[in-house]
């Protein structure tokens, strides 16, 4: 359904634009109809860029993004927004996402004024109604109300519920429950989990390996622009092959085992990065299992 | 005993009425001793930090009393705290290294800090220096500006200038939250490092995050709605919380290893209350799936057993 | 001075402890908008002495300029009375060295005022929306090519732009000043607008319109410009004074209109007719009085709006 091939992001910073950056370097990867795929990093790993890329935001310098084969950079005008009727996007921060001067139902009436021209009011309050069940919301205690009126946890659901209205195949969750409390988060989760059941693909775009793990069936892991390792959620982060990846997941706080004990965790994985067999794929990565693959490290001195 | 904090009452003035954020708390910290303070937005946990350093203007002191190594801290007085704040007393405030004015080199910034409380720059710079590299930060960040550090850097440098001058009590407020992966571990290693080494005495490690806490804390303390949950051994209170929010709380949390097909998580329905209007008794009780007729009168916050606390008739 | 920054602690927490940040509804944005929020937009305003005082000075001024000239029949240019006279019953102001009625063109002259002040204000508060929404919307070539066209205009020499007007057009009209004013005016304005579509731009909303299928012009008339409301309005009120001050300025210095009066033109007048010499005090004091109260009022209720748009500059 959506795929990346070698998609390249490159900035111009610097006084006179004279360094340049690279955001995102030779990225790739595809994401069927029915799957959640998480982009994992620290900050500027690219994992944002790549989103936003993906919902045309921002422009791909180099590479291609095709979505059911059709180059999305090539798309003008109505054709732009028929593909936001098939591709939404949920950020990070729910109280900015809100036009704060007016009152949250208007992210709707927006699409429906988009989208939905000649509703019937009838028609487009059970669609509206339809959307804030599958979310877990009721309409009573959301609709009319301003942003700052509701919690963080309520306003992100709200945007799925948006998103929802236009029968989207792909979601672009950006961070999108980073800044909720923990106890709102995992009902944000059990939301996104919920419509991968219904058919609909995401993009999990996170920091926070525990939640990649808790919903996603394949997992990449992004370190400054470049993809590190990539594979099925299991296998990647049960069995992570590269130093980076074991290194993320030794700094992640867990309530089980506390950090010093990770040296079994080391052993379990296997004593140091063993030789790769092969040679790299057209993409840079080295396979090392059934759609897992790895990107070469260089030779280490004794670990 | 180290801190002793006593039906601590503090609340906001706002257009709507008193917002009563901290609605007597009390307990204490010993010698020494690393305290997580665990909750979620609104319930309390900032404003109690900021309350042990009188560091926001808004904040309006009702009643309680707080003694610091057995002398009293005039919390209720901005003018009487300013001898006690960063020499006894001191804050790593949220968000402390967006706070780094960015048009001054770091080594200014510190001088000019120092300067301020009457301690001269030259004299602590050597120690400054050390500990510097201790965090594992070059001496060359002094003379940097702070666009040139990263985000870990940057609360690196501002813990260890909030710790100069060994206080009895660092409040570090969700010094870890806005960093990766990787500086969390890092920073969150570095306050038990300087406990070790004698740098502050006692810490409140103020977060979100119990996952943190539980591996760098001794004790953690719980609050919801403004007032305190349950304070037990770190290990303790994650292996067998008693009190019910806490034991929500950490059944929904996910971790490496769950996976959703697996165990589907939970979260706690409804949301904190509003502490504009806070409800009569035990605040949890709406969202309590254990709540009964008693508790509808607050419960005390009792030693269940040595070294476990809790205010809930329940567990009690 | 427009929407208010929000730090993560005063969002995040559910019963926020700070005044919520209210931002006044602007006429036909949010139609229905719960009276909580009307009335106490109000509630400030009336409040507010410096608003008040303001508005009822420029009000005052305004009805004397609408009804004033009503109550006279003595025409504004006519050479009708004794030469030079002080106030009496039947010339209330006094007369002119050529025997004009001052009250006559006293009134008409504040009328020409509010008439230049709103044409030129106006103009230039149009010009300035356009090019720093457009600027700052879009940014890249576009941004450098009006931030250019706007440093260019800021540095022209209006003065003398206008001197060689004036030696050009034999008849210069209210019109024409007004729109030499607007077209001159802006900069400063289309830089603040700029700056402050800049900030908006990175909002997550906007991208959200985006992702809406809204065209760009929709997103600026619709997202950005409401945002902004309190700032458009503050900065059409010191345009408007400003357009004021320029047009008594060039009527002072003779390049004003050649076939009206104005209150610069009275003042202009006066002087070259040795009024201060003469101590004929009826004919310069009104005018200067009427350019000082109009634009002083003015100015004295833009900062009393600015303390009831931004929450932060007001006192509870």
């Amino acid at each position: 359904m959506l795929r990346l091939e070698r998609v390249t992001k490159v900035y111009k910073v610097g006084t006179f634009g004279g360094t340049s950056l690279r955001a995102v370097d030779d990225v790739s990867f595809d994401l069927r109809a029915g799957e959640i795929v998480s982009l994992i990093g620290e900050s500027g790993s690219g994992k944002s860029t790549i989103g936003r890329m993906v919902l045309r935001l921002a422009r791909v310098s180099s590479g291609v993004i095709t979505f059911d084969g059709s180059d999305i950079s090539t798309l003008r005008g109505g054709s732009t927004k028929a593909y936001y009727g098939e591709v939404q996007g949920v950020f990070q921060d729910p109280f900015s996402s809100y036009n704060p001067v007016f009152k949250v139902d208007r992210v709707f009436t927006m699409i429906r004024d988009g989208y939905f021209r000649g509703i019937g009011t009838g028609e487009w309050h059970d669609k509206l109604h339809g959307a804030l069940g599958v979310v877990g919301l009721t309409p009573g205690e959301v609709l009319g109300r301003y942003p700052h009126q509701l919690s963080g946890g309520q306003l992100q659901r709200l945007l799925i519920a948006r998103a929802l209205l236009l029968d989207i195949r792909l979601l672009v969750a950006d961070e999108v429950i980073s800044m909720l409390d923990a106890s709102t988060r995992i009902d944000v989760l059990n939301v996104l989990a919920d419509l991968k059941q219904r058919g609909l693909g995401i993009l999990f775009i996170t920091h926070d390996l525990s939640l990649g793990n808790y919903i996603s069936d394949r997992t990449l892991i992004l370190r400054h622009g470049r993809v590190v390792e990539v594979g099925p959620t299991q296998k990647v982060l049960g069995d992570p092959r590269h130093s980076y990846t074991r290194a993320l997941l030794a700094s992640v706080p867990q309530l089980h085992r506390k950090w010093g004990d990770e040296e079994l965790v080391a052993s379990v994985a296997g004593n140091g990065t063993p030789a790769l067999p092969g040679d790299p794929g057209a993409d840079g990565l080295l396979a090392v299992g059934d759609g897992h693959f790895v990107a070469p490290e260089p030779e280490a001195g004794p670990s | 005993m180290s801190v002793r904090v006593d039906e601590l009452k503090v609340y906001y003035r706002t257009l709507r009425g008193d917002v009563q954020a901290l609605d007597g708390v009390s307990f204490e910290i010993a010698d020494g001793e690393i305290m997580g303070l665990a909750g979620e937005s609104g319930c309390g946990k900032s404003t109690l930090g900021k309350s042990l350093i009188r560091l926001d203007s808004r904040m309006r002191h009702l009643g309680g009393s707080v003694t610091l190594d057995g002398r009293d801290l005039p919390v209720s007085d901005d003018r009487g705290m300013n001898e006690f704040r960063f020499k006894e007393v001191s804050i790593v405030p949220q968000y402390a290294m967006s706070a780094l004015n960015p048009t001054r080199k770091v080594g200014k910034i510190a001088e000019e800090l120092l300067e301020s409380r009457g301690i001269d720059f030259d004299a602590v710079r050597p120690e400054l220096e050390r500990r510097l590299e201790l965090v594992g930060l070059s001496t060359a960040v002094l003379g940097m500006f702070p666009i040139e550090l990263s985000g870990g850097m940057k609360q690196r440098t501002v813990m260890v200038l909030s710790t100069l001058l060994n206080p009895s009590l660092l409040i570090a407020d969700e010094v870890t939250s806005a960093l990766d992966v990787s500086s969390q571990r890092a920073v969150a290693e570095m306050l038990v490092e300087f406990r070790e080494r004698h740098f502050v005495k006692s810490v409140i490690f103020i977060t979100h995050d119990l996952a943190i806490l539980y591996q760098t804390a001794d004790t953690i303390l719980v609050m919801y709605g403004g007032r305190l949950a349950e304070k037990a051994p770190a290990d303790d209170i994650i292996s067998r919380p008693k009190h019910p929010y806490t034991q929500l709380l950490i059944s929904s949390l996910p971790e490496v290893g769950v996976r959703h097909e697996e165990k589907r998580l939970s979260g706690i329905p409804g949301r904190p209350p509003s502490l504009l209007d806070p409800p009569t008794g035990c605040r949890f009780r709406d969202r309590c799936p254990l709540a009964f007729e008693k508790c509808v009168e607050q419960p005390p916050f009792v030693e269940i057993e040595p070294g476990r606390h809790v205010a809930c008739w329940a567990a009690s | 001075m427009s929407t208010q920054p929000r730090a993560l602690d005063e969002r995040g927490d559910a019963a926020a402890p700070v005044v919520a940040p209210i931002v006044p509804a602007p006429a036909g944005a949010a139609p229905g908008a719960p009276r909580v929020r009307r009335s106490e937009f109000l509630y400030f305003a009336l409040r507010n002495g410096k608003l008040v005082l303001g508005l009822s000075i420029v009000l005052l001024c305004l009805l004397i300029a609408l009804v004033g000239p009503l109550l006279t029949d003595h025409a504004p240019l006519a050479f009708e009375g004794p030469p030079a006279e002080a106030p009496s019953r039947e010339h209330w102001l006094g007369t002119t060295a050529s025997g004009q009625d001052v009250y006559s063109q006293f009134v008409h002259g504040l009328r020409s005022t509010f008439v230049v002040g709103a044409l030129g204000g106006g103009l230039a508060a149009l010009i300035a929306m356009v090019v720093g929404f457009t600027a700052g919307y879009r940014g890249g070539i576009v941004d450098e090519i009006l931030s250019m066209l706007t440093n260019v205009v800021l540095v022209i020499p209006t003065l003398a732009v206008l001197i060689i007007a004036a030696a050009y057009l034999t008849v210069r009209g209210f019109v024409a000043e007004a729109l030499f004013i607007g077209f001159t005016s802006w900069p400063w304005a289309a830089r603040a607008v700029r700056a402050q579509t800049f900030s908006l731009v990175s909002r997550d909303f906007v991208d959200m319109a985006r992702l809406s299928g809204r065209s760009s012009r929709q997103i600026i008339l619709r997202e950005i410009a409401p945002n902004m409301s309190s700032y458009l309005l503050l900065m059409f009120i010191l345009l408007f004074g400003g357009a004021i001050l320029i047009g008594a300025t060039l009527d002072f210095l003779g390049l004003g209109p050649s076939n009206a009066m104005s209150l610069g033109l009275m003042m202009n007048n006066a002087v070259l007719w040795g009024a201060l010499l003469l101590g004929t005090w009826w004919w310069f004091i009104p005018p200067g009085v009427g350019i000082m109260a109009v634009v002083g009022g003015l100015y004295v209720m833009n900062v009393g709006l600015d303390e009831i748009f931004n929450p932060r500059l007001r006192e509870l």
